[in-house]
């Protein structure tokens, strides 16, 4: 067994992950909440979105499994020895990727499906003399023996094999999926073969838009596929200017995306929640402290408040050196810290908005008849008011993810979001961003960093849209939500 | 209306209170003044003298609320607290930790800051504006359609992108302007063409999806229908009634943001190398200058308020039927 290691994100995560089981769990026995969903799930984009995040999930919890594998004994160690592990911290998704390219260093930057590095060296001849050329690289097209002539054919052949596997892999999904389908209408007494569900998805005849979700998914496969069929051997990114697989970066980004983009929203809800009803229920003096105190928060411009307090991180995490033993952990602590001054600092918005809605609910009658029998303002609030504001916590916390990757960024950029070691689409682009002014231009590690953000944030738009206009009771097609966040902060200002 | 006003910039003046002491507890009292030393000097092994000499210079060394050693009214004013958090409200920034006059950097860089946010903002808004008009003049098309889903794709990319691509192709493969850079007088054109041009197109995707629900909203109410029925064409309909009402919530949204211009762009400024608030921010940050952030954020939360009481106005100025409270 290696010896499993739990970083503060990763309880985090897979918390959340608990969370969002049980919230199905909830959505499974209540007719109402299954309703709203399935009109979630009946929407193209949406749906289409959500196969490419499930890949991004899968990803990003591969590599929240963190753990040091086991070290093999030595060979003239005794039976009873004790186990040693090594020190390096990897996760599951590294081990995952063990023979391919990604997890292979080179020295320094090579370009996509490279064999030889992109910069030369001095090199010794066999015979002594120097000279410079571009080196081969360590594990980019090590097994060909005469590359010029081999490369076209082996990539290639590398590239089809991983186009037919992924082309297997979609089709096996694909039948498993429709056999699925079949046995649900089966249950339900629907006449239902094999072959009838399969030409309904084709002609698009499902309630659940299956054959957009099977394009989605067919299009992923046959990516994934060549890419890691071409991963086998080379480094189909290239690498970074400390020889790290571009791919392999952004893979491990990706769970740095999921980590500020839920975690944050999970630091937000508990003061948005408690003040935003507490103000809108008890209103008076109550209402005008908590308003004083969001305006305050929301008086300071976001990013000033954000560095002030990564700057005070920073000083206590600078002289307090002996709390955190490894940099892996001073790396995670400084991202899941970040998180909550994210979140400590960003709930004024959703407070403001539950501030309205509670507002609106304190005067309705199942209000007044639950204070006519006695019930305690606090059991009010906790039972008949907080379950009637969840729709707008849900579509926030939806909205406010790709806005929070996207921000995520910004904050690299600035030096005051994660730390300079971890893989982060914000350090990524901080560091390509003066490789650009390189000539010959070293185009892929922005490259890499561009189709990946743009394809997590644009699928997470995309799926937030979905959620929105099926929570949203007041939603029509056109009507975003920051419109009545807009009314909100008008109405807030005219009284 | 005068008392109205006077009662919003009292709230103004007591949110300043409480930026001014937020401000305070996280710079001073979560970190003592001996950690920012030991920070701005750098290393962990720095000798008490150092420290000791770098916060006498900048007045650090003094009791953070009341002197005890202390007489009289010297007991509260001979603090760090007074000196450093009282000149702030009236606009006193004093000297930044590297010894320069913010008050006076603040000066100098507001005019290249707002060389490049007043156009960048003006110009936004009307493309935005009217890329989401002609959305909604084309709507149930397959433009609008399209249309939106170019909104989407463009909102989902980062700010970053636009201006590490814009660089890339107009500075070094066209040639067009420089890479970055700022020169004052009428050149300074050369030097803005490129951020401005960014600015205007990070900010079309979200704004004009944005405007075009509004403009969709105004579109199903029911003075357009009398409008149709009366026999209006589509196009006065849109210009004539539609835009002139949706630009009430638009402009009003407008206004409170246009004291913020003030603080330029972090992102933009750093970028493009324009010499800018947002730059010198950016710098302060960096170089983890205490003071300078301080003022900054003071400088923001007052501009943000001036920003609420334009809003409040303009609101009422736009829409009749609002009173003051």
């Amino acid at each position: 067994m290696p010896n499993f290691v739990f970083l503060w994100t990763d309880i985090a995560l897979f918390a959340m992950v608990a969370a969002v089981i049980f919230y199905a769990w909830r959505v499974s026995r209540s007719e109402t909440a299954r309703a709203t969903w399935a009109r979630v799930a009946r929407s193209t984009p949406a749906m289409s979105s959500a196969v490419v995040l499930l890949f991004f999930v899968v990803v990003g919890l591969l590599d929240s499994v963190h753990f040091q594998p086991r070290l093999p004994s030595a060979p003239d160690a005794p039976p009873n020895a004790p186990v040693v592990y090594s020190p390096k911290v990897v996760s599951l998704l590294d081990t995952l990727l063990d023979d391919t390219a990604l997890t292979h260093q080179e020295k320094t930057y090579s370009s996509p499906l490279a064999y030889r590095q992109f910069t030369k060296e001095t090199m010794l001849q066999e015979g002594g003399e120097p000279y410079r050329d571009f080196p081969r690289l360590r594990f980019g097209g090590a097994h060909l023996d005469d590359p010029e002539a081999q490369w076209l054919a082996d990539v290639s052949q590398r590239a089809s094999l991983g186009l037919a596997g992924g082309l297997g892999v979609a089709l096996v999904l694909m039948s498993v999926v429709v056999a699925l389908i079949a046995r649900s209408r089966r249950k339900r007494e629907i006449h239902a073969s094999w072959s009838m569900v399969a030409l309904d998805v084709c002609r698009g005849q499902t309630d659940i838009p299956w054959r957009a979700m099977f394009m989605t998914a067919l299009a992923m496969c046959l990516v994934l596929g060549v890419v890691f069929g071409l991963a086998t051997g080379y480094h189909v990114m290239g690498t970074d200017q400390t020889g790290n697989d571009v791919l392999w970066r952004a893979l491990k980004s990706v769970r740095t995306a999921w980590v500020i983009g839920t975690l944050t929203t999970v630091a937000m809800l508990p003061p948005a929640l408690f003040f935003g009803i507490a103000a809108g229920y008890f209103k008076g003096w109550v209402d005008d402290v908590i308003q004083y105190i969001y305006t305050t928060l929301t008086a300071i411009p976001g990013v000033l408040l954000i560095a002030a307090a990564v700057l005070m991180m920073q000083v206590y995490i600078d002289t307090h050196p002996d709390l955190f033993p490894t940099s892996a952990e001073r790396a995670d602590l400084r991202l899941f810290l970040l998180c909550m001054i994210l979140g400590l600092t960003g709930w004024a918005g959703l407070c403001r908005l539950l501030r309205a809605e509670a507002l609106k609910l304190r005067e309705l009658e199942y209000v007044q008849a639950a204070r006519a029998f006695g019930i305690s303002h606090f059991a009010v609030m906790v039972r008949h008011l907080l379950p009637n504001v969840m729709h707008i916590v849900l579509i926030t916390v939806v909205l406010e993810f790709s806005s929070l990757v996207l921000y995520e960024a910004v904050l690299s950029y600035l030096g005051i979001g994660v730390d300079p070691t971890m893989n982060s689409f914000g350090t990524m682009i901080d560091n390509s961003r003066l490789e650009m002014s390189r000539d010959p231009m070293i185009w892929w590690n922005l490259l890499a960093a561009f189709v990946f953000m743009l394809a997590l944030v644009l699928s997470a738009n995309l799926f937030a849209d979905g959620v929105r206009d099926a929570f949203d009771p007041r939603s029509q097609s056109f009507r975003p939500a920051r419109r009545s966040r807009l009314l909100a902060m008008l109405n807030k200002g005219s009284t | 209306m005068t008392g109205y006003i006077v009662r919003r910039l009292m709230y103004g003046v007591m949110i300043l209170i409480g930026v001014n002491l937020l401000t305070f507890v996280l710079f001073f009292a979560v970190n003592t003044p001996d950690d920012m030393a030991r920070l701005a000097i750098g290393g962990q092994r720095v000798s008490a003298d150092a420290i000791e000499k770098w916060k006498a210079e900048r007045g650090y060394d003094k009791p953070l609320w009341i002197n005890a050693q202390a007489a009289g009214a010297e007991k509260f004013t001979d603090t760090i607290f007074y000196e450093r958090s009282v000149p702030l409200l009236t606009f006193d920034f004093g000297l930044s930790d590297s010894g320069r006059d913010i008050g006076w950097e603040i000066r100098e860089r507001m005019g290249p800051s707002l060389a490049l946010a007043i156009p960048s903002f003006v110009l936004g808004i009307l493309a935005s504006i009217s890329f989401a008009l002609l959305l909604v003049f084309f709507r149930t098309t397959p433009l609008d359609f399209w249309g939106v889903v170019l909104c989407v794709l463009m909102l989902s990319i980062s700010g970053l992108f636009y201006i590490i691509a814009g660089q890339w192709l107009f500075a070094k493969v066209l040639r067009l302007v420089p890479y970055s850079g700022y020169i004052g007088g009428l050149d300074m054109v050369k030097f803005l063409a490129l951020p401005v041009l960014v600015a205007i197109i990070s900010r079309l995707g979200p704004e004009a999806r944005f405007y075009r629900s509004l403009f969709l909203e105004e579109i199903s109410k029911d003075y357009v229908r009398t409008a149709r029925a009366k026999g209006l064409g589509e196009r006065v309909v849109l210009f004539k009634h539609v835009l002139r009402n949706a630009m009430l919530p638009i402009l009003t949204g407008t206004v409170s943001a246009l004291p913020l211009l003030f603080m330029g762009s972090l992102i933009a400024e750093s970028f493009f190398g324009i010499p800018g608030l947002g730059s010198y921010t950016i710098d302060a940050i960096n170089g983890q200058d205490f003071s300078v952030v301080r003022a900054m954020v003071f400088l923001g939360a007052s501009l943000y308020i001036v920003g609420l009481i334009l809003a409040d106005i303009s609101y009422t100025l736009a829409d009749p039927r609002v009173r003051f409270e």
